[in-house]
C-alpha cells in the first residue's frame, strides 16, 4: 500500500478513536463549552471535523494516483 | 384548521407529481428503474442518500429519545459520522465492481463475487425481511404525524393509505429517479421545519441554546450524560451500538443499491466528505426534544415531543407545514424500500432460482407487479396491525449488519470464498435471533447485533483459515 493511502486510512481512523473508544473518558458534564455540556460538545466537535479529515484523505489519495500515473509514463 | 389540511394534502400531492414527472421522459428498463442509468452527480446522490437517512425515525425518534431518554440520543449524531467515514473507503471500490459487471442490487454483488446462488438468494431474502418492518415504521410514523399535525382532521389510516398509494405510483412510473426528485423537495421542507423550530423553541422559552442547557444542568444534569434517564443505555451500550449501526448502515439493501446510481466513484467519494454535515441539523431536532423535556414534562408518548411543542408554540398552519414535511420525509425512504424489496424478489429470487431464463423485460414487469403487491401488504399491516412489527425492526437492523464481512472481505480480500461467508452469516444471524427472541438484548451491556457480528467475524475467519489449509493440502496432493 502506498504512503498516501496509509495516511488516508489513518485519517479515517480518527473518528473511530474520538467518537467511540474515547467515549468513557468524555462522559462528563463539565467544563461547559459554548453553552454545551462537555459530552455533547465533544461529539459535535468531532462530527463537524470529520469532513475535514475525509477531504484531506481525498487529496492524499488523489496526489498518490497522480504520482503513480506520472511515474508510469516516464 | 382547514389551512393546515390544505397544506398537508397539497404537499403530499405535489411531491408525488414531482416523482411521476421525474421519469416521464425516460424509457423505463431495469437499469433506469433501479440505478437511474448510473448518471447521478454529487448533489443528487447527496440528496438521495440524505433522503434515505433522514427518515421519520430521525424526525420523531431523535427528538423523542432526547425527551424521554436524554443523552443516549447522541448516538444518532455519532453513527452517521462513522458510517460516512467508512463509506469513503468502501463504496468507491464497490461502485467500480458494480459498473464493471452491471450490478443493480446487493444480492447481485454477493452472487457475482462469490459465484454462489445460495448466498445471493439468502442475502435477498434477509434483505426483504429486514426491509418490511422498516417500511412499516415509515408508514405508521407518517400516519401519526399527519393525524397529530392536522389536529385529528385526517385520520391516521387514511393518511397512510392516501400517501402510500401516491408513493407507489411514482415508484411505478419513475423508479429511483422519482425518489431522487422528491428528495429535493423533502430536504428543503425538512431543513426549513427543523431550522425554524430548532432555533426557535430554545430561544422562545429560554432565550437560547446555552440557557436551555443551563436549566437542564440545574434541574436534571444526569439527563445529559450516558445513560441519561435510562437504566441500560450506558457508555458501553452506546459504543457497541454506534459501531454496529455505523458498520451496518450501508449494508441496508436500499442504501447499498443507491451507490450504483452514482455517475462515478469520485462522486461517491465527494459525497462521503459532505455527508457528515447533514448530521448537524439533527442537533436541532435533539434541542427541540430537550426543550420539550423542560416545557412539556408530562407527555404520554415521548415520540410526539416535537409535534406537541410545535402545537403549543406556533399557529396551526405551521403545524400543518411541519406535518407535511414529516409526511414527505416518510414517503422518500418508503419509496426506495418498496423499490428494492420488489427488485430483490424479482431479480434475485425469481430470476435467480425459479426462472433463470426470464428476460430483463419480464423481470422489470414482475418488479412493478411485486411493487403493487408489497404496497398492498404493507398497507394492510400498517393499518390493521400497527404494532406487530416493531420488534422485527430491531431484528432487521441486526440482520443486515451481518452482511458486513461478506461485503468488505469480498472487496478487499481475494482469498475469501463463499463457504466462509455463508458459515459466518448463518452463525451471526443465529446468535442474533437467539439473543433477541430469548430477551437477552442487550447482552452484558452490549447490543445483540454487535455480539452477532463478532461471532460472524470469528466464524468467517476460522472458516477462511480452514479453507485455505484444505486447498493447500489439495494442491500438495496434486503436486505429489
Amino acid at each position: 500500500m502506498s504512503k498516501g493511502k496509509k495516511l488516508a486510512l489513518l485519517l479515517g481512523l480518527i473518528p473511530f478513536v474520538t467518537l467511540v473508544f474515547a467515549l468513557p473518558l468524555v462522559n462528563r458534564l463539565y467544563p461547559v463549552i459554548l453553552g454545551l455540556p462537555f459530552l455533547l460538545f465533544w461529539i459535535l466537535l468531532w462530527v463537524a471535523l470529520t469532513p475535514l479529515f475525509l477531504w484531506a484523505a481525498y487529496h492524499l489519495e488523489k496526489k498518490d494516483a497522480q504520482d503513480e500515473s506520472e511515474g508510469g509514463s516516464r | 384548521m382547514t389551512l393546515a389540511l390544505i397544506i398537508i394534502l397539497g404537499f403530499i400531492v405535489v411531491a408525488s407529481l414531482l416523482g411521476v414527472v421525474a421519469g416521464s421522459r425516460i424509457k423505463m428498463n431495469l437499469e433506469n428503474w433501479t440505478v437511474g442509468g448510473r448518471r447521478f452527480g454529487v448533489i443528487i446522490i447527496w440528496l438521495l442518500m440524505a433522503g434515505e437517512i433522514y427518515t421519520t425515525f430521525t424526525f420523531l425518534g431523535a427528538s423523542g429519545w432526547a425527551y424521554s431518554k436524554g443523552a443516549p440520543t447522541f448516538y444518532i449524531l455519532i453513527y452517521g459520522a462513522l458510517a460516512y467515514t467508512l463509506s469513503f473507503f468502501i463504496l468507491p471500490p464497490l461502485w467500480r465492481v458494480g459498473k464493471k459487471y452491471g450490478l443493480h442490487t446487493q444480492p447481485d454483488f454477493f452472487l457475482h463475487r462469490y459465484q454462489s446462488r445460495t448466498l445471493g438468494v439468502l442475502v435477498a431474502l434477509i434483505g426483504v425481511f429486514s426491509i418490511i418492518p422498516y417500511l412499516q415504521l415509515q408508514l405508521t410514523g407518517l400516519g401519526l404525524i399527519v393525524e397529530v399535525a392536522s389536529q385529528g382532521a385526517i385520520k391516521s389510516h387514511w393518511a397512510i393509505f392516501f400517501s402510500f398509494l401516491l408513493t407507489s405510483l411514482f415508484v411505478y412510473t419513475s423508479g429511483i429517479r422519482g425518489t431522487a426528485w422528491v428528495s429535493v423537495l423533502k430536504d428543503i421542507m425538512m431543513l426549513a421545519a427543523v431550522g425554524i423550530v430548532g432555533f426557535g423553541v430554545p430561544a422562545i422559552y429560554f432565550g437560547g441554546f446555552g440557557k436551555m442547557f443551563q436549566v437542564i444542568l440545574e434541574q436534571k444534569p444526569t439527563h445529559l450524560i450516558f445513560p441519561g434517564s435510562t437504566s441500560h443505555m450506558g457508555v458501553f451500550w452506546v459504543m457497541s451500538t454506534v459501531l454496529l449501526t455505523g458498520l451496518g448502515f450501508y449494508m441496508w439493501p436500499h442504501v447499498f443499491g443507491s451507490v450504483f446510481s452514482a455517475k462515478s466513484d469520485k462522486v461517491i467519494k465527494r459525497n462521503a466528505i459532505i455527508m457528515p454535515l447533514y448530521q448537524l441539523p439533527i442537533l436541532l431536532v435533539i434541542a427541540v426534544g430537550l426543550t420539550a423535556f423542560l416545557v412539556l414534562p408530562d407527555l404520554k408518548n415521548g415520540d410526539l415531543a416535537f409535534l406537541a411543542l410545535v402545537e403549543k408554540t406556533y399557529p396551526s398552519w405551521f403545524l400543518g407545514f411541519v406535518g407535511a414535511a414529516g409526511a414527505v420525509t416518510a414517503m422518500v425512504p418508503a419509496s426506495v424500500l418498496v423499490l428494492f424489496a420488489s427488485t430483490l424478489l424479482s431479480k434475485n429470487v425469481y430470476q435467480s432460482i425459479i426462472n433463470p431464463r426470464a428476460s430483463e423485460a419480464t423481470v422489470m414487469r414482475l418488479s412493478r407487479m411485486l411493487l403493487l403487491i408489497i404496497t398492498g401488504l404493507a398497507l394492510v399491516f400498517a393499518i390493521f396491525f400497527p404494532n406487530e412489527l416493531v420488534n422485527l425492526l430491531i431484528l432487521g437492523y441486526d440482520g443486515v449488519c451481518q452482511f458486513f464481512p461478506g461485503v468488505v472481505f469480498g472487496l478487499f480480500w481475494k482469498k475469501v470464498r463463499k463457504e466462509s461467508i455463508l458459515a459466518g452469516l448463518v452463525a451471526g444471524l443465529g446468535v442474533v435471533m437467539i439473543l433477541i427472541l430469548s430477551g437477552h438484548d442487550p447482552f452484558w451491556g452490549l447490543n445483540a447485533g454487535f455480539v452477532g457480528l463478532i461471532v460472524n467475524l470469528a466464524v468467517t475467519l476460522l472458516a477462511v483459515s480452514l479453507n485455505s489449509r484444505w486447498s493447500g493440502r489439495e494442491a500438495l496432493a496434486e503436486a505429489n
